[in-house]
This record gives C-alpha cells, sequence and structure tokens, in this order.
C-alpha cells in the first residue's frame, strides 16, 4: 500500500459485508422457505439472488428467510422491505428473482440522483 | 466480490476458548458444508462480545440474533433451522423476543444499549486474524490522514485536546507524556505498549487485543510519529497466548502491506514493531520494572526521577502507554478531540472499558461513557446481582483499588470522583460482591496477593504487606482489639508513602477503603462476631490465622 488513495481503492474493493453485520441494512429480501416454499423451488429462487446481488454490487441489502406465510398455493414468495415499502412476488423463479434484484437496483440509482 | 447472505461471528476470545468455542466452530462448519450452505454463509472468528457468562458464543446476521452457552449438538440445530430454514431456534436465544416472536437485534438489547463503543468498535464485528477486515472497518485510515496532513506536533496538540488519559491505572494526560517524550534529548526514541495485564479481575488489554490486533498497531505508529520514535514494542505477559499469536500476526500483515516498515504509506515515516512476552511478574506491569525485564534484568522498578519519557528503554526517552489508551487513539485522530470530548466528563473525557466479574449476572467486558454511575453498571448493564441476592461490595480498579458500599452506586465513575471516595478508575476491573461475603475476609484475600506478588526490593512493600496480611488475619480470627486496627491505619500510611512503586503504594487501599466505609462489620469481628458468618473464630481460627 502507497497512500491514501490506495487504501480506500482496497477498502472499496472489499466492499460491503459490514453492513450485515450490524442488521442495519435498509433494504430487506426476504424468501419464504418453509416446505412449501422449498418444494417450489424457494432454493433456487435464493441462490438465484444472491448470484444477482454478487453481479450486480447492490449495497446495504439483506437477504433472509422466513417460514410459511399462508399462501402456499403461491409460492415461492420472495418479500422485498424497501425504504419502508413492501411489496410481496408471487410464484417467483430464479429469472424472476434476478429481475427483482434488478428492479431494486435501479431503484437506487434513482434515488441516488 | 462474493456475497453472503447471512454471517456468523463466533466468539474466539480465550473466554470462549476455555468454554469450547473452537469445536463449537468445527461443528458448525461441518453442518454447514453438510447442508450445501458453504457458498451462501460465512463463518467468522471474532473477538470478545462482551457477554463472557454465556459462552461459548455465536451472532447470526443480518438478523442479529445471539445464542450462547452452546455445546456443539446445538449447533446442529442452529444450520438446520435458523440457517436452513429462516426459523430462529428460540432455546438457545440470549436476548428477548416481541410478542409476535421478533428479534430486537442485539445493539438493542439493555447490554448493549447503555454502551458506547470506541474501543471495542470493531471488537466481535470482525475477523482480528484479516488485515483486509480492519481496513473495511476504516482500519489505518487516522495513520493515513495523520501522515498525509498533520505534523507531530498537531498528532500530539489533537491528543492533548482530546484530554485522553492513561487507562493503565495512573490517568496521566497521554498528550503530555507523549510531550515530554518528544522534546527529550536522545538518539533513538522508543514506543511501549504496556499489555503486562496482571491485575486480578482485568483482561480488558487481553480482549482488545485479541479482538482487534490492528488498532493496537495502528496507535503506535500513530504514537510513534508523535514522539518521533522509529520502533515500538509491545509488552505482553506471556500467559496471553492468544494475544501473542494475533499480535504478531498484526504485525506481519502491517509490514506486507507497507503499513509498518521504512517509508509507510511512501512517508519519510518509518516505524516498526516487535513483540516481547513477559514472564509472569506483577510487577512487571510497572512501567519502569517492564522496561528492565525487556532489557534482560530482574523486573525490579527503578528511582523516579528520571522518568521514561526521558530515561527509559535502554536508557532512551521512552512513552509507555497502556493498551486501551493506544486503542483509543486512532479514533480521536480520525473524529477529532471534539467529537472525543463530546463523551465522558469535562476531567475525564471519553469511554472506560470495564471488566465485569463476581456475583453479577452479566460478567464480561464493556465498554461505557465515563461519568456513568456504578448502579448504571451494576443493574442495567449488568443485569443485577443473581440469585436474589444484595449487593455488598464494589472493589473498582482491582486488587489494588477500593472498596465501595451501597451509599456508593450513585457516584460518577471517572478518576477524580472515585479518588475523591478512596478508590480509583485503575484497571477498569469491577469485582462485585453479594451481602454472603466478609468484607474482613475479602480484604485478607487481596493482602495475600500482594504478599506474594511484592518484588522484594523495598522494605515498605516486602515487609509491610505480609504484616498486613497477618494483622488481618488476627481480626478475621476474632483476636483483633483496637490497637490492631491502630496499626493497621500506621502501617498502611507507611507503605503509601514509603514504597517504591505503585504495588506497594496501593496495597493498603483496598484496607484503608474497608476500615472507612465498612467499619461497623470489622468492629463486629473485634467483638468476636463475624455478620456474614464466613470468618472462623475462636480457638480452630487461631490454628489457621497461624
Amino acid at each position: 500500500m502507497k497512500s491514501l488513495q490506495e487504501l480506500k481503492a482496497m477498502r472499496e474493493r472489499m466492499g460491503e459485508s459490514k453492513g450485515i453485520r450490524t442488521s442495519a441494512s435498509p433494504t430487506k429480501i426476504t424468501v419464504a422457505m418453509g416446505t412449501c416454499g422449498i418444494a417450489a423451488g424457494a432454493r433456487s429462487v435464493l441462490l438465484a439472488i444472491m448470484g444477482e446481488l454478487a453481479e450486480t454490487g447492490l449495497r446495504d441489502t439483506a437477504v433472509t428467510q422466513t417460514g410459511c406465510l399462508g399462501i402456499c398455493e403461491r409460492e415461492p414468495l420472495v418479500e422485498v422491505v424497501h425504504q419502508g415499502h413492501t411489496t410481496l412476488y408471487a410464484y417467483v423463479n430464479a429469472e424472476r428473482a434476478r429481475q427483482i434484484v434488478r428492479d431494486l437496483l435501479s431503484t437506487a440509482e434513482k434515488e441516488e440522483k | 466480490m462474493k456475497y453472503y447472505r447471512a454471517h456468523v461471528l463466533i466468539c474466539s476470545g480465550s473466554n470462549c476458548a476455555i468454554k469450547g468455542c473452537r469445536s463449537v466452530k468445527q461443528a458448525c462448519e461441518q453442518e454447514i458444508i453438510r447442508h450445501g450452505l458453504q457458498g451462501e454463509v460465512q463463518v467468522v472468528d471474532t473477538g470478545c462480545l462482551g457477554l463472557c457468562d454465556q459462552g461459548p458464543a455465536l451472532v447470526v446476521y443480518p438478523e442479529g440474533v445471539m445464542y450462547g452457552r452452546l455445546t456443539p449438538s446445538d449447533v446442529l440445530e442452529i444450520v438446520s433451522e435458523h440457517l436452513l430454514k429462516g426459523r430462529l431456534v428460540h432455546r438457545l436465544m440470549q436476548q428477548p423476543t416481541g410478542p409476535a416472536g421478533e428479534v430486537s437485534p442485539l445493539s438493542m438489547t439493555p447490554f448493549f444499549q447503555k454502551q458506547k463503543r470506541v474501543v471495542l468498535k470493531n471488537c466481535g464485528l470482525i475477523d482480528p486474524e484479516r488485515i483486509e477486515d480492519y481496513v473495511r472497518a476504516g482500519g489505518y485510515t487516522a495513520l493515513a490522514t495523520a501522515l498525509d496532513v498533520m505534523t507531530p506536533e498537531s498528532v500530539i496538540a489533537e491528543i492533548t485536546q482530546s484530554g485522553l488519559r492513561g487507562r493503565g491505572g495512573a490517568g496521566f494526560p497521554t498528550g503530555r507524556k507523549w510531550e515530554y517524550t518528544r522534546v527529550a534529548a536522545g538518539q533513538q526514541k522508543y514506543v511501549i505498549c504496556n499489555a503486562d495485564e496482571g491485575e486480578p479481575g482485568t483482561f480488558k488489554d487481553r480482549l482488545i487485543l485479541e479482538g482487534d490486533p490492528h488498532l493496537i498497531v495502528e496507535g503506535m505508529a500513530l504514537a510513534g510519529y508523535a514522539i518521533g520514535a522509529t520502533r515500538g514494542i509491545v509488552y505482553i505477559r506471556g500467559e496471553y497466548e492468544l494475544s501473542i499469536h494475533r499480535m504478531e500476526q498484526a504485525i506481519r500483515q502491517a509490514r506486507e502491506n507497507g503499513l509498518l516498515g521504512e517509508g509507510i504509506l511512501s512517508s519519510a515515516f518509518s516505524f516498526d514493531l516487535e513483540v516481547c512476552a513477559g514472564a509472569g511478574a506483577y510487577v512487571c506491569g510497572e512501567e519502569t520494572a517492564l522496561i528492565e525485564s525487556i532489557e534482560g534484568n530482574r523486573g525490579e522498578p527503578r528511582f523516579k526521577p528520571p522518568y521514561p519519557v526521558e530515561k527509559g528503554l535502554w536508557g532512551q526517552p521512552t512513552s509507555v502507554n497502556n493498551v486501551e489508551t493506544l486503542a483509543n487513539v486512532p479514533s480521536i485522530i480520525e473524529q477529532g478531540a471534539l467529537w472525543y470530548r463530546s463523551l465522558g466528563t469535562p476531567s475525564s473525557p471519553g469511554t472506560k472499558v470495564f471488566t465485569l466479574t463476581g456475583n453479577i449476572v452479566n460478567s464480561g467486558l464493556i465498554e461505557v461513557p465515563m461519568g456513568i454511575t456504578l448502579r448504571e453498571v451494576i443493574y442495567e448493564i449488568g443485569g443485577g446481582i443473581p440469585e436474589g441476592k444484595q449487593f455488598k461490595m464494589a472493589q473498582t480498579g482491582g486488587t489494588s483499588g477500593g472498596c465501595l458500599a451501597a451509599a456508593h452506586l450513585d457516584i460518577p465513575m471517572d478518576y477524580d470522583s472515585l479518588q475523591s471516595h478512596g478508590s480509583s478508575l485503575g484497571s477498569g476491573a469491577l469485582l462485585i460482591m453479594d451481602d454472603t461475603h466478609c468484607i474482613v475476609d475479602l480484604t485478607r484475600c487481596f493482602l495475600k496477593f500482594f504478599v506474594h506478588e511484592s518484588c522484594g526490593q523495598c522494605t515498605p512493600c516486602r515487609e509491610g504487606a505480609p504484616a498486613l496480611y497477618h494483622l488481618l488475619g488476627k481480626v478475621s480470627a476474632g483476636a483483633g482489639g483496637h490497637a490492631d486496627i491502630q496499626l493497621i491505619n500506621r502501617l498502611s500510611r507507611t507503605m503509601q508513602s514509603s514504597s517504591l512503586c505503585a504495588l506497594g503504594q496501593t496495597a493498603p487501599v483496598p484496607v484503608l477503603s474497608a476500615l472507612q466505609h465498612f467499619w461497623p462489620e470489622i468492629e463486629a469481628h473485634l467483638n468476636g462476631r463475624c455478620p456474614a458468618n464466613k470468618c472462623v473464630m475462636g480457638k480452630a481460627a487461631g490454628k489457621i490465622a497461624n
């Protein structure tokens, strides 16, 4: 390391997971992982969300799971809480899960402007 | 960069290691692999979370759920329920849940809410064995900033303005110590980090070194820059194996990344560190005895003056600072003296790390603003006295600190308030005792420690401590009279005024404060009665006392 700039660059590179460790992330994606959700493919939805988060580099986002929400026929269910707004997505598959993350990213980008 | 949806932070401090955190971590990693979660869940070794009583412990983020008192088989349940299915394992949780079963994050629990973490800001959140974790948490920014835009004089000015005082016990203003070392004439100046923590009941320095060693590297480099030293030594108590290991590793990593060595961060400043392990003498926590020990001599205190700031290690100007003091430095440089002064009290700014031990529900490590009351610490953060018993006594500052009674629960905890009540902030140990204990018995116990640890160099300490110990034994056995109390008083004053170092000077403090604050109980012993029913009186006792 040669300078303050390099130190900052190193910190940028190492990214964001610190936010997760303070349970203070403003955005939260919850995947319903009851047996009903898992049977309908919630696991691949979860992996798709994480893959897309890693690819897009969307920050300050926590991914958690929950149990059965009681609407088993519409599983896999994904709940997104962003800036206090809650959206519940039904019949999510891997492709739609990736779309959810990309939408979040563009929302976040708009908000930054 | 890799994205993990959950982080499992396992406390790997030595207090948890004793309770078996390694096998808990192993079980956790094996289970995560068995369920194929290794790409999603990261397991991290961290420093102390503070709730040592509940170890082995781990915290799962993003929920911020803490599980405690774990066995490896408990971990199987945490992995298959919480990490795989997202269902909390309420049986093992250590924090209350709301009416709908929701968890309040760990930071919102009473134990953490009253705390203010400056020194411990990274403890329990980062992996102390990875420099990357420290940098990601903002580490080395203070050093880089200081080298970039500050002169050594302005670093000292900032520390002086912040009002930072030595956290080893004496409370000497750090800025002034650095200034003296800077202006002293000498070829080679030294920074020494005093991590020879030997005060019974104190383990803060150990947990700081284990939890965030790079913070000390950065603090020492800043001290070196300020006073014009190119070499530093971390003198760590020999029994602190994990501290020594992590410190050596941190120094190596800092060197590899150009944060120690020649021309740090392309500046003209060169500085390097080495670790020196102590050999197990309490007196070596005294700065001049510590210096003797580094030089390869017997650990005996030197006559003062000259002070180490003028003639220290190898006769050169040396600044000896406590671990916690140095741990405050990067934050002060980064956030400024004014910010630091906004914490604590005017005469004792900042925070203080305490170790809670004895009869208290949450024994462990805490950091609070100076000036907090003993009551808040014991009843709000510490969770009170277990088994419904009553508070009797708190000893602040370790074995050489004073004994405070229930009447003192509301005095603010800072250097000056405690001193005016015959006690001291000392090393930050807080020993809490319930009403089943006897004050005479306790003070005798404290004295036994000093009898053992006196280095024997000066007479008042070498002879005084055993004499005090035997007099207290006499009182404890019901054979003492008012003449003995007078003798205890005189002997104590002699030791305080004529011992060579702080060991002998402070050894009588618990006795004098006990006489002051617990006189009725001591007087009962003179009448042949121990109110707490701890002391063995009469003939049977005579044998024990002799």
